[in-house]
C-alpha cells in the first residue's frame, strides 16, 4: 500500500490536503488514514498512468512563461510589420500580406506597398527575431556556463573580433558585401583564440573536474578583446576617412536587412538555438558549481566547450549581419530571471523569444522616433531597456528573488 | 566496495596526501578522522576524482580512472562540506540534480527519475516542503536535503565530508542516525570525514586517523580512540572516557596555567 501511495504521491488528482508541486506532491507518507483518494488497487494503478503523464507536464515546468513570451513576440512582429515611417495604413499592410496567400480575397496592392512590406519591413522584423534571440540566448547561456551574472555574449571577444574583421574590410576598400563574412570570421576566431589561451593556461594545476577553468578563460577573453580592439582602433585611426562607415557598423542596426542575409544566417541561428536549448537542463546542474556538477556526473569542461561553440556560432552570425547591438544579451536574460524564475529550462527559451520580441520592438522605435532618419538601435535598446530593467529589478518579485 | 592504493595529492609544493592506501567493504562505514589539514577532505575529493592525484582507486571492481564522470557518479555520491545551495532553487529541483548521471546528455528526466526523487524526499521527511526555496530552509533541513540529493543518485558508495558540522548536537545525532539507517536499508558503503571524535566512534565501524597526509592509525574505535594516540595528534589535553553505556567520549581538558 505504501508503494501505491507513493506512486500516487507523484501527482494524481489534487486533493484539498495535497497541493501539486512540480509533479511531486506534498506528503505521501504522513497523511491520515482513509483519505478520499485511497481506492481499490486496480483503480489506483490506472490512475498512476494518468498521474505520470500529468507529472510530466508539471515537471516540464510551467509552460506559461513560454506561452506569454510567444504572445509578446507575435504582438511585436505584428507591430514591426504594421508600423513604419512610410505610413501605410493597416489595410494596405494587410492587403500586401494576404495577396501572397494561395487563395486570397481580391485586394488591390500597389507595387510600392508590396515592396515596403516584403522587402523592407518583413526582412527587418525577421532579422530582428534571429539576432535578438541569439543575443539574448547567447547571453543567458554564457551567464549559466560561466556562472557570472555580468557575462554577455560579447564576453569572449566576439565584439572585438567582429569589429576588427569588419574594419579590415572597410579600410582595405573591399566590397562591403565582405563585411559580414569578415566579421563572422573575426568573431569566431577571437573566441577560438580566447579558448585556446584560457583553457591551456595553468594546465598543470587544473583539476579534472574542470574546476578552475572559467576564471582563466574569462581573463583570456579580456586580454584577447583588449588586443583586438587595439588593432581595430589603430586601423580606424590610420584610415580616418572611413570612420563613419566603421562607427555605424559598430553601433549596429537592422536597416540593411535583406532576405539573402536572413537565409545566410538562418542555419547558424537554428543550429545554435537547438544546441543551446538542449543544454538547458545541464546549465541548471551547473548552478551548484563546477565541482559538484562534476560529482553529479557532468563533464563540465565538455559542456562548457559545447555551449560556448553553440553560442559563438549564433552570436557571430548575428553580429555579422547587424553589428554590435549592445545590452540585449545582458538585460533580457535578467528580466526573464526576475519575472519567471532562475531555472535555465525557462530562462533559455524565454530569453530567446523575449530577446527576439525586444529587438523587433527596439527596431520599430529606431526607425520611427526620428523618421525619416534612424536612431541607432543600440541607443534604443539601452534607453528603453535600462529603465525597464531597473523597474523590474525594484519590483516586489525581484526583492524576493534577490534577497 | 571501494579500495585505494598509494593515493598521493600535491597542492603545488605541499604534499596533502602521501601514499594513502585502504579499503572499505560493502556496507561498511569508515570514519576518517584527524586534525585540521590532515588530508581528510583531500582524500574524499580524490576518491570522487575531483582533483588530480596519483595512485589507483577501484570501485565495485572497476578502476575509477577509466570511468566517465557519469559512470563514476552512478557509483559514488559525494556530499561536500559546504555544498553550493542556490537560494532560489526549489527542494524538488535540487533533489532532481541527483538524477543527472541517470539522464542522457540531451534528455530530460523520466517518470522513474521523478518517482525516485519523490520517494527520497518522502524518506527524508522533506515532502511538506518540496516546493520551498532553499533560502527558506533551516540548517538541519538543508542537511537532509543535500543527503536527499546524494541518495537520489542511487550510488552504492556515499562520501560525506563533515556531514554534521553545521548542526547542533541533537540534530547531529539525528542526521548520523539517519545516515546509519539509510546505510542499512540500502547496503551503502559510507566514507565520512568527521571532526567529532565521540560521534565518529559511535557511528563508524572503523576509524582511519590521518595526520599530515598519512595514515597514523586504522581500526575499530576501541583501538583508535586511545588517550596517547589522540594526544599525540590533537594536543596534550585529549582524554577518552567510557560512559556507563559503554560509549567512548573524547574530551579535551584545559591545561593548567604556568
Amino acid at each position: 500500500m505504501t508503494a501505491t501511495r507513493k506512486l500516487l504521491g507523484l501527482g494524481g488528482k489534487p486533493t484539498a490536503a495535497a497541493r501539486p508541486v512540480h509533479g511531486l506532491r506534498q506528503n505521501g507518507r504522513r497523511e491520515p488514514a482513509g483519505r478520499p483518494d485511497q481506492r481499490a488497487p486496480a483503480e489506483s494503478a490506472k490512475r498512476v498512468d494518468s498521474a505520470s503523464s500529468q507529472g510530466r507536464v508539471r515537471l516540464g515546468r510551467p509552460t506559461k512563461p513560454i506561452l506569454v513570451a510567444c504572445l509578446v513576440l507575435l504582438v511585436a512582429i505584428a507591430v514591426g510589420v504594421a508600423v513604419g515611417p512610410a505610413g501605410l495604413s493597416l489595410q494596405q499592410v494587410a492587403a500586401a500580406l494576404v495577396v501572397r496567400l494561395p487563395w486570397h480575397p481580391h485586394v488591390f496592392v500597389t507595387p510600392l506597398d508590396n515592396a515596403i512590406v516584403w522587402q523592407i519591413r518583413l526582412p527587418r522584423v525577421v532579422l530582428g527575431v534571429l539576432v535578438g534571440s541569439m543575443l539574448a540566448g547567447g547571453g543567458a547561456a554564457y551567464q549559466g556556463v560561466f556562472r557570472n551574472p555580468l557575462a554577455d555574449p560579447y564576453l569572449l571577444g566576439v565584439a572585438a573580433g567582429g569589429g576588427l574583421g569588419a574594419t579590415i574590410v572597410v579600410v582595405s576598400g573591399a566590397s562591403t558585401a565582405l563585411m559580414p563574412p569578415a566579421a563572422f570570421a573575426g568573431a569566431t576566431g577571437a573566441v577560438a583564440l580566447t579558448y585556446l589561451l584560457g583553457s591551456g593556461a595553468g594546465r598543470s594545476g587544473e583539476s579534472p573536474a574542470g574546476g578552475n577553468g572559467t576564471g582563466s578563460i574569462l581573463l583570456a577573453g579580456i586580454a584577447v578583446a583588449a588586443l583586438l580592439t587595439a588593432f581595430q582602433t589603430y586601423l580606424q585611426q590610420e584610415h580616418s576617412q572611413t570612420l563613419t562607415t566603421v562607427y555605424s557598423w559598430i553601433l549596429g542596426g537592422l536597416s540593411a536587412a535583406t532576405w539573402s542575409q536572413i537565409w545566410t544566417v538562418l542555419p547558424y541561428v537554428a543550429v545554435s538555438a537547438v544546441a543551446l536549448l538542449v543544454h538547458r537542463r545541464l546549465l541548471d546542474v551547473l548552478r551548484v558549481g563546477e565541482t559538484e556538477a562534476a560529482s553529479l556526473g557532468v563533464n563540465v569542461a565538455r559542456v562548457r566547450l559545447l555551449v560556448v561553440i553553440a553560442a559563438t556560432l549564433g552570436v557571430s552570425a548575428a553580429v555579422a549581419v547587424s553589428g554590435l547591438i549592445g545590452f540585449v544579451g545582458i538585460i533580457v536574460p535578467h528580466v526573464v530571471r526576475l519575472m519567471a524564475g532562475p531555472s535555465y529550462r525557462i530562462v533559455l527559451p524565454v530569453s530567446m523569444i523575449g530577446g527576439a520580441a525586444f529587438l523587433v520592438l527596439a527596431d520599430v522605435a529606431a526607425r520611427t522616433v526620428q523618421a525619416p532618419s534612424e536612431v541607432p538601435i543600440g541607443v534604443i535598446t539601452a534607453v528603453a531597456g535600462a529603465p525597464f530593467f531597473l523597474f523590474v529589478l525594484r519590483s516586489r518579485r525581484a526583492r524576493q528573488v534577490l534577497s | 566496495m571501494i579500495s585505494f592504493t598509494e593515493l598521493t595529492v600535491r597542492y603545488g609544493d605541499t604534499l596533502a596526501l602521501d601514499g594513502v592506501s585502504g579499503a572499505v567493504a560493502d556496507g561498511e562505514w569508515l570514519g576518517v578522522i584527524g586534525p585540521n589539514g590532515a588530508g581528510k577532505t583531500t582524500l574524499l575529493n580524490a576518491l570522487a576524482r575531483l582533483l588530480a592525484f596519483q595512485g589507483a582507486i577501484t570501485i565495485c571492481g572497476k578502476p575509477a580512472g577509466r570511468l566517465s564522470r557519469r559512470e563514476l557518479a552512478r557509483l559514488i555520491a559525494y556530499v561536500p562540506q559546504r555544498p553550493v545551495l542556490p537560494p532560489d532553487m526549489t527542494v524538488s529541483d535540487y533533489v532532481l540534480l541527483g538524477r543527472t548521471a541517470h539522464i542522457t546528455y540531451l534528455g530530460v528526466e523520466s517518470a522513474a527519475d521523478r518517482k525516485i526523487c519523490a520517494d527520497t524526499i518522502d524518506r527524508l521527511d522533506l515532502s511538506s516542503m518540496a516546493d520551498r526555496r532553499l533560502r527558506a530552509m533551516s540548517g538541519g533541513e538543508l542537511q537532509r536535503l543535500v543527503l536527499a540529493r546524494a541518495l537520489a543518485q542511487e550510488a552504492p558508495v556515499l562520501l560525506l565530508d563533515e556531514p554534521t558540522s553545521a548542526l547542533d548536537l541533537g540534530r547531529r545525532m539525528e542526521a548520523l542516525e539517519l545516515i546509519d539507517e539509510l546505510r542499512r536499508e540500502r547496503g551503502l558503503t559510507v566514507l565520512s570525514a568527521i571532526h567529532d571524535l565521540t560521534l565518529a566512534g559511535q557511528f563508524a565501524d572503523r576509524l582511519m586517523l590521518l595526520t599530515n597526509g598519512r595514515i597514523a592509525a586504522s581500526g575499530p574505535a576501541s583501538t583508535v580512540l586511545a588517550d596517547s594516540l589522540l594526544a599525540r595528534h590533537f594536543g596534550p589535553g585529549i582524554q577518552v572516557l567510557t560512559t556507563d553505556a559503554g560509549d567512548l567520549a573524547v574530551i579535551s581538558r584545559r591545561m593548567p596555567r604556568g
